[in-house]
């Protein structure tokens, strides 16, 4: 018996390993096994040759060539991926806020109802629609001469707005989509967050003589923010890697590339024009962006973020 | 709180055998609701929640009712009074055209059986190593997790091009392999969760059968891949719904028309018929659409109680 081993050598580690203790390690990496060599063949490998495409000019058959910071120095000064990368930061920008923000209001008030299975169910259908027949249905709505322009025209008095043609208004139009497609997901996080609250915090605070605003801002909301914290975090992530979107919703990156974003620009470089290097080059770019961004997260959690642990 | 029964998001209390949580269920039947203390304000503040919700609500779903008012609609009413709320007359047509202009029905093939594969595949690789990272003692364990949670950091779109050529290489490209096998054996957000899900499990379940001297294959088969039910039919769901909806991958990696699946057919309708007539766009999206909302309504319960546990796991 393994467990008997130990037990009689006390506090000194046994020299030999028991033989059941010996095949366990071997069985640890035969667990591991099929997941290790997948993530090795098919994400580290290719994100290791990533990191050396970026430094290399390649026609995809010949030699490589080393050419250094060549690919980054000219992306950098790429008129398209400057545009792509201030694209992708105002819509990540912009539907992180708003979206988890409209999400946090949606699931508070949704926790008061008795009945809510209708509304998560309409909330949650663009979750499990393709983005690809999301921006196909939106582009319907989007029509210059669509239900929506000519609402916005009769209510306003303005001209119906050409949402997919004006610049600016194709950003907003991305915006919106993603905003929709994804509130869903985190309004069944946020309100399961509310829920997993323990009601003994809540009835100590009922006791001390907190109503119910007070209860909001001062016990459920800072007790959510964990949760909160962590979705801001997958959603920037997933923001700044907007592509089916766009690729769908507005044909060829928009008027003036008004909606190119990175990952277009890493698609239309790499499979577009088969320029492999500055194609690596800005995906190693899109992989900074993300880290630091995401570095900022953790670090302004301290600030922003209550534990439970802390709390109690 | 207890990962593989949090309590459900509709309201309702997990199954019984839930232990965690359920010690702080009674104080939630004496929490008033605003509605029922009766003031004046507090009713009016109800009402207007419901308003809001309901309008909130309509903004959900009128684009999926504007597909399918317009799906319904002839070319001639569409080009005549784009604004028409009902169809006038009301035609099949759309759909009857659409569905023999591009092969959907073996997009739904292609889409059903990738989707299957990778989900079963990946319960199993991802429950094993989630299990052994939980459980198992072995030299690297612990960098190794670190390294898989790292890659999820790696926007998958950094691997794109070498992930390409190396599919070249293989001589996957324009080949269901190149999704599905990556799919099946390159998850770290899987194993995460099934770690989590596992860590979840009382340890006593599994030392009973280390002391009857049962190896860990047999300890993983049938103590702990039992108890995992609910860890393993949330994951099914976030994979099979990661599957379904992928498009970048499959967008580079396949060429024929016939492998496409149903993202890929629905975009390549786009492009041979989106400028012509938006009626026949609408109901191809329709055919791409309904089915899966419609799995999704009968499965609401589960399918949302999984996501909210991987919302609320990945923490």
């Amino acid at each position: 018996m393994p467990q008997a081993q130990p037990a009689a050598s006390a506090p000194r580690r046994p020299r030999k390993e028991s033989a059941w203790r010996r095949r366990d390690r071997r069985w640890g990496y035969v667990f591991v096994g099929p997941q290790l060599l997948g993530m090795s063949l098919f994400v580290v490998l290719p994100f290791a040759a990533s990191m050396v495409l970026a430094f290399a000019s390649w026609d995809g058959l010949g030699e490589l060539t080393w050419v250094g910071f060549e690919n980054f120095s000219a992306q950098l000064q790429d008129e398209l991926l400057l545009r792509s990368i201030v694209n992708t930061l105002i819509i990540a920008f912009v539907t992180v806020p708003i979206g988890l923000g409209l999400a946090v209001v949606i699931a508070v008030a949704l926790e008061k109802l008795k009945t809510r299975t209708l509304y998560l169910v309409l909330f949650f259908a663009p979750v499990v629609t393709s983005t690809v027949a999301v921006a196909m249905i939106w582009q319907q709505m989007f029509r210059a001469d669509g239900v929506l322009s000519t609402a916005i025209s009769n209510i306003f008095g303005i001209a119906p707005p050409d949402w997919l043609g004006d610049p600016k208004l194709a950003l907003l139009a991305v915006c919106i989509v993603t905003i929709w497609s994804s509130l869903g997901l985190n309004v069944i996080i946020f309100l399961a967050g509310l829920q997993n609250i323990s009601p003994s915090v809540i009835e100590a605070a009922r006791i001390d003589g907190a109503g119910a605003w007070r209860l909001l801002t001062s016990i459920r909301l800072p007790l959510l923010s964990p949760i909160v914290f962590f979705s801001s975090v997958v959603a920037f992530i997933s923001s700044l890697q907007t592509f089916d979107t766009v690729y769908v919703l507005v044909s060829n990156a928009g008027p003036d590339n008004a909606t190119r974003t990175i990952v277009y620009h890493i698609y239309d470089l790499g499979f577009g024009k088969f320029e492999i290097g500055p194609s690596s080059a800005a995906s190693v770019i899109l992989l900074v962006i993300t880290l630091v961004i995401t570095a900022i997260q953790f670090g302004a959690q301290k600030k922003f973020v209550h534990y439970e642990d802390d709390a109690a | 709180m207890s990962l593989a029964n949090p309590r459900l998001v509709d309201g309702t209390q997990a199954p019984p055998t839930d232990s965690t949580v359920a010690l702080s269920a009674p104080g939630f039947e004496h929490r008033p609701t605003g509605a029922r203390t009766g003031k004046g304000g507090r009713r009016l503040g109800a009402t207007a929640l419901h308003v809001a919700l309901i309008v909130a609500g309509l903004a959900m779903v009128f684009p999926f009712v504007w597909m399918l008012l317009t799906s319904f609609k002839s070319l001639p009413q569409l080009l005549q009074d784009p604004l028409a709320f009902l169809p006038q007359p009301w035609t099949f047509d759309n759909y009857v055209e659409a569905w023999n202009a591009v092969p959907f029905g073996q997009a739904y093939v292609n889409s059903i059986y990738i989707a299957a594969l990778v989900v079963v595949g990946t319960l199993l690789t991802a429950s094993m190593a989630g299990y052994a990272f939980a459980r198992i003692r072995f030299r690297g364990s612990r960098v190794l997790f670190i390294v898989f949670l790292a890659t999820q950091m790696i926007p998958k779109q950094v691997t794109l091009i070498p992930f390409y050529i190396l599919m070249t290489q293989l001589g996957w490209v324009d080949s269901h392999l190149a999704l599905i096998v990556p799919g099946l054996l390159a998850n770290p957000f899987a194993v995460f969760l099934m770690r989590q899900f596992v860590l979840s499990l009382p340890k006593e379940l599994e030392e009973a059968a280390i002391v009857d001297g049962a190896g860990r294959w047999r300890i993983f088969w049938s103590v702990v891949l039992p108890n995992l039910k609910p860890g393993l039919a949330a994951l099914s769901i976030i994979v099979a719904l990661d599957v379904w909806n992928a498009f970048l991958f499959p967008l580079v990696l396949l060429n024929s028309p016939d492998l496409f699946t149903v993202p890929l057919l629905l975009s390549s309708f786009q492009g041979q018929f989106g400028s012509v007539n938006y009626g026949l766009v609408m109901a191809a999206s329709a055919i791409s659409t309904i089915p899966m909302l419609i799995v999704f309504v009968i499965g609401q319960r589960r399918i949302l109680n999984s996501m909210a546990a991987s919302g609320l796991g990945g923490r």
